[in-house]
């Protein structure tokens, strides 16, 4: 944060010297960033639009970008025609799931990775990073019969259970870990303490932001999960948000209107935790790419 | 190398900890890997179920099989109109977006809302912008004179229409991490670089380019990966088609498993992207690292 502030400052005193050219470098500068974002932000603020639009007003040439009758009309025939409350809830559930089993077992391993001594460490260690070597697509087709064969098909478990590991979480949470001091560690073991209350007591307090982050991409990424759903759930109840509106599609006739209003309720939650989790999400991509 | 008791007890200690993420690991990612090597040696029933010893003939099958050709030129367009135009455009944003700006941090949750958002409201988003009647996308290139083609219609086109629904919902990953990048480079060395006269295109191939190129480099392994595996975009937009022009690798296995239910030969494809995948982060490891500068 100090070297951006002085980074900072000294642009400053390089901007003093040439105060005059800046002023239109900086509208032309904010013109640009403007129109810019605006086309990356297209497709979803046309999304929005839309989803105010009858299917009448959709239809008409040249294709519109503004409601000319805005209506909510939309948002409740999606309601009357799935039951998008039932997939938010699924959605949730799960995601909630599988970001509480990724902290426990994250926290546990990550833990056992960077305070514990034990041999063979190396080479577990080893076997998590070999896990992000394995697309899961390439075992896919295992993975449904084992769920088949489990009877977990159209069930919580079946949804959540195989994503609550992930060898990336325990790798930031190792990294984490590693900053705290040792010398906590020897006075934890002076004072009696058992290895798990240090855990408990010490080590997860202090890892809060990086355990903010595994929560974060976590759920974003559970949420936003398409094909694993749609192969174990065949039950309407079942059916995560990304399934259900996508089912919108292979209807008979297709309303864009109500698909466009499925995908703004199925996409407010996720940019919501966007705007509120910026950082932490950032923390996380931003994670692999700093030494390679 | 003998193993004392305490060895044994702080071994003992440590599976104690890593347990619940290990047995996660070897149920859902190295068993069923070792399966699908199993599997692709075999016939199987409708249900799954094994049948009959069939050696490399599913691999035979698939190397000799024209299908197999056009999903590998399908999977390798897709990866090649994706991954490049992708991390150029994110670092021309990310350029753009490394202004210290009142208000900047607005732009840049715009730019990188992507991030947030599914494969599957993406691509319902750019199925309609497609759309030839309703769609905006022709009607904009109509006003400047082009007269749009049918984006999923025409196989050639297909692909492409694909490639650019990918490249928008990796656009904020893109950013966020190139922003990362260009934020790690000291004021110093455009300092030194200006005082020695250079500007513009320059300084952008000369000194940022070279900067960032860890983060580069980053994503061109994270984004390849990506790619080879996406299924959604082309299950909603194309489904695999028109006439196989989108039946990528990924899209291939799902039709062979869940919809012809030929588990044997869609492991033996399963197998041949576990391998591309491996291979081709080994080759980027190799070859392309070496024009990353690190600090």
């Amino acid at each position: 944060m100090s070297a951006s502030g002085a980074a900072i400052a000294r642009t400053d005193s390089v901007a003093a010297q040439r105060r005059r050219p800046l002023p239109i470098r900086k509208v032309g500068s904010y013109v640009l960033l403007t129109i810019v974002s605006i086309l990356v932000a297209f497709p979803l603020l046309l999304a929005l639009s839309y989803s105010f639009m009858s299917e009448f007003d959709i239809a008409t040439f040249p294709p519109p970008v503004i409601p000319a009758h805005p209506s909510l009309d939309n948002y409740g025939k999606v309601l009357a025609t799935i039951p998008i409350g039932r997939y938010l809830l699924n959605s949730f559930i799960v995601s909630t799931a599988v970001v509480i089993g990724q902290l426990i077992t994250a926290s546990l391993a990550a833990y056992a990775f960077s305070f514990l001594i034990f041999r063979g460490r190396q080479v577990l260690f080893f076997l998590f990073l070999a896990t992000l070597m394995i697309p899961w697509e390439a075992t896919i087709i295992p993975n449904y019969m084992t769920i088949r064969s489990l009877g977990w098909l159209d069930t919580y478990q079946g949804l959540a259970v195989p994503f609550m590991a992930t060898a990336f979480g325990t790798f930031l949470l190792r990294q984490a870990f590693m900053q705290i001091p040792r010398e906590l560690w020897d006075a934890a073991r002076i004072d009696g303490s058992t290895t798990f209350r240090f855990l408990r007591e010490i080590v997860i307090p202090l890892s809060r932001p990086a355990l903010g982050t595994i929560a974060i991409y976590g759920f974003l990424s559970t949420y936003n999960q398409y094909f694993w759903p749609l192969l174990i759930t065949n039950e309407t109840l079942m059916r995560t948000t990304q399934v259900g509106i996508a089912q919108l599609r292979f209807e008979e006739s297709l309303r864009w209107g109500l698909v466009m209003a499925g995908v703004i309720m199925v996409a407010v939650p996720t940019l919501a935790l966007l705007v509120l989790g910026q950082r932490q999400l950032i923390r996380g991509l931003t994670a692999g790419a700093v030494k390679g | 190398m003998r193993w004392s008791a305490r060895d044994v007890r702080s071994l003992a200690v440590g599976l104690a900890y890593l347990a619940p993420a290990l047995v996660i690991f070897v149920v859902f990612v190295f068993v069923p890997l070792g399966k699908t090597f199993y599997l692709s040696f075999y016939n199987t029933r409708s249900t799954g179920a094994i049948t009959t010893f069939n050696g490399i003939d599913h691999y035979i099958d698939l190397l000799t099989s024209e299908t197999f050709r056009s999903t590998l030129l399908a999977t390798g367009l897709f990866a090649l109109y994706t991954v490049p135009v992708g991390i150029a455009l994110g670092l021309i944003l990310a350029v753009l977006l490394n202004q210290r700006l009142r208000g900047i941090s607005v732009f840049r949750t715009m730019m990188a809302s992507t991030i947030a958002i599914s494969a599957a409201v993406g691509s319902l988003i750019w199925l309609l912008l497609f759309n030839p009647s309703l769609g905006l996308l022709n009607y904009v290139l109509s006003l400047v004179g082009v007269h749009g083609p049918d984006w999923l219609i025409q196989p050639t086109i297909a692909i492409i229409a694909v490639s650019i629904t990918t490249i928008w919902l990796t656009l904020g990953t893109n950013i966020i991490v190139l922003l990362a990048g260009l934020q790690g480079i000291p004021e110093e060395i455009y300092e030194a670089a200006r005082l020695d006269g250079a500007r513009g295109a320059r300084m952008f191939t000369r000194i940022t380019v070279p900067m960032v190129s860890p983060s580069l480099f980053f994503l061109l392994v994270v984004d390849t990966v990506a790619v080879l595996q996406s299924f959604t975009q082309i299950h909603l937009l194309t489904r695999g088609g028109p006439v196989d022009a989108t039946r990528t690798l990924v899209y291939s296995i799902y039709l062979d498993a869940f919809q012809n239910f030929q588990f044997g030969f869609a492991s033996a494809e399963s197998v041949v992207l576990f391998l591309l995948i491996m291979a081709l982060t080994i080759i980027q490891f190799r070859f392309v690292e070496r024009l990353v500068h690190y600090q």
